[in-house]
């Protein structure tokens, strides 16, 4: 009889009525859809879910580095040497600049000293291996494996050779998630490096960034470096972030639309460096406190009053 | 339970553990590099409305729910994202099931892709609504191609149900 079907229907025990289980699960996964992105309060689900998953995640991921690394171990000495000449080649090129950066850095300290301005934060880190790209095509994120365990928290700046690849947006056990500066709408405080104008450059999500509300009759040039201003607490200053590849000015607008590629191999597989969270920044005046009511733009009121002063 | 309900060949009942072993395989080949070439189905939501047309009194709303959620974070997605869109199809198939069973099995492919379609495209819409970039329409196309892998997807998770050909004469069932 056991291969006739399977048990009867339920008669008597029939559960929820279907419409009453879908309106249930709709309601739930929407309301857990607004909070996690508005409140970002499941955070310690979205770890407990994830320390299922991971070893899943990395276990399927196994077959493709395998590849990568026959493919990297058959590609012989030959290859080898000539990069290893080719470093070296570069190493020496660049060598007279820095064997005299440490010279530099402490002339430039004592200059610093001389002049009363606080001392250079120094950029420390540590070194992760880039995992896998994150699945989801709405957004540009990877994963690295470093997580809680190594003390990475969320917030902290991740560069690469060239300059900065992203922000570190989620924290798990064992890894990562770093979100890049060109997923969308993601900004980088930056300055211009010829003019020293100050601005914010905006992901694009399709591997360009924009530097929006720039007047149209903004000091900017096809070709100019976009480094990182420091002024967020966040990115140390001096960064190279992207470089500028085209500038649209229109007329009827009244800003310059204003195109940047990034510097860092963003979008390639390899290892990132994760800089240690910045110190904090000196505490507000208590005088700007009370008198900045809007709040958004505590910094410009002191100067604005100094300024007048100055008259 | 026959291959579809024209079919005069009757199937063995499912077994439980062969349907969770086939939705964690799906799982698996989600998480494998190639989802982020264009045109790679969601395997997930395949087999599970797949489940959900055949065996919709095991594999309902509760786990698509789940798998969902598994899926979030597994993309990096926002929570809630496929929980909602799963939770959608399970239902959509669940409801179909009695319907769809009666054509064969190219026709069900047909009736099958408006449900794919619809998951993927509510999840677009949700993201889309909340500021994400749109992915391509490359993004599209793996429901099409998922809803022409449900004829060889039927044959094979249908394979532990077979009876064999040769019958014993005197037991007919």
């Amino acid at each position: 009889m056991a291969s006739l079907d399977h048990a009867p229907p339920p008669f008597f025990k029939r559960g929820p009525a279907p419409l009453a289980l879908l309106a249930f699960y709709v309601l739930i996964s929407l309301a857990v859809f607004v909070v996690d992105l508005r409140v970002r309060s499941l955070d310690l689900l979205r770890q407990t879910v994830a320390l299922v998953v991971d070893p899943l995640q990395r276990a399927a991921q196994t077959p493709g580095s395998l590849v990568d690394h026959t493919r990297s171990y058959l590609e012989g000495m030959q290859l080898l040497q000539r990069e290893n000449n080719e470093l070296r080649h570069a190493k020496l090129i660049t060598a007279p600049n820095l064997l005299r950066l440490e010279q530099l850095e402490a002339e430039n300290e004592r200059l610093r000293k001389l002049l009363l301005v606080k001392e250079r934060e120094d950029a420390k880190g540590q070194v992760a291996q880039i995992l896998y790209t994150s699945r989801d095509p709405f957004s540009r994120k990877v994963i690295v494996d470093k997580g809680q365990q190594s003390g990475i928290v969320a917030g902290q700046p991740a560069i690469d050779e060239a300059g900065v690849v992203g922000q570190v947006t989620r924290v798990f056990p064992f890894s990562a998630e770093i979100t890049l500066i060109t997923d969308k709408d993601q900004a980088v405080p930056v300055q211009i490096v010829r003019s020293g104008q100050r601005s914010v450059v905006f992901g694009l999500g399709t591997g360009q960034m924009e530097l929006r509300y720039m007047p149209a009759n903004a000091d900017v040039e096809v070709g100019d470096m976009l480094v990182t201003s420091g002024l967020d607490s966040i990115y140390l200053q001096g960064y190279p972030v992207a470089k500028v590849v085209g500038i649209e000015r229109e007329g009827a607008y009244s800003f310059a639309r204003i195109l940047a590629a990034p510097i860092a191999g963003v979008e390639n597989f390899g290892e990132v460096m994760i800089l240690d969270p910045r110190q904090p920044l000196p505490p507000r005046q208590p005088e700007a406190q009370g008198r900045g009511a809007g709040g958004d733009k505590p910094g410009l009121r002191p100067k604005k009053k100094q300024a007048a002063k100055g008259k | 339970m026959q291959p579809t309900f024209t079919s005069s060949r009757l199937l063995l009942p499912v077994r439980p553990w062969f349907i969770y072993l086939s939705l964690i395989v799906a799982l698996l080949l989600n998480f494998l590099p190639t989802a982020y070439w264009a045109g790679v189905p969601d395997w997930v939501a395949l087999v599970l409305c797949f489940w959900s047309v055949r065996e919709f009194r095991r594999v309902g709303m509760g786990w698509a729910f789940v798998l969902g959620l598994l899926m979030d974070v597994a993309d990096g997605a926002v929570l809630g994202q496929h929980c909602f869109a799963y939770v959608l199809l399970a239902f959509a198939a669940s409801s179909l099931s009695r319907r769809l069973l009666w054509f064969p099995i190219a026709q069900q492919a047909l009736q099958v892709l408006p449900l794919l379609l619809l998951t993927q495209m509510v999840q677009a819409l949700m993201r889309l609504a909340v500021g994400g970039d749109f992915p391509g329409w490359g993004y599209f196309l793996g429901p099409v191609i998922a809803s022409l892998l449900w004829i060889p997807l039927t044959f094979v998770l249908l394979l532990p149900q077979y009876r064999p050909v040769e019958q014993n004469p005197d037991r007919p069932i």
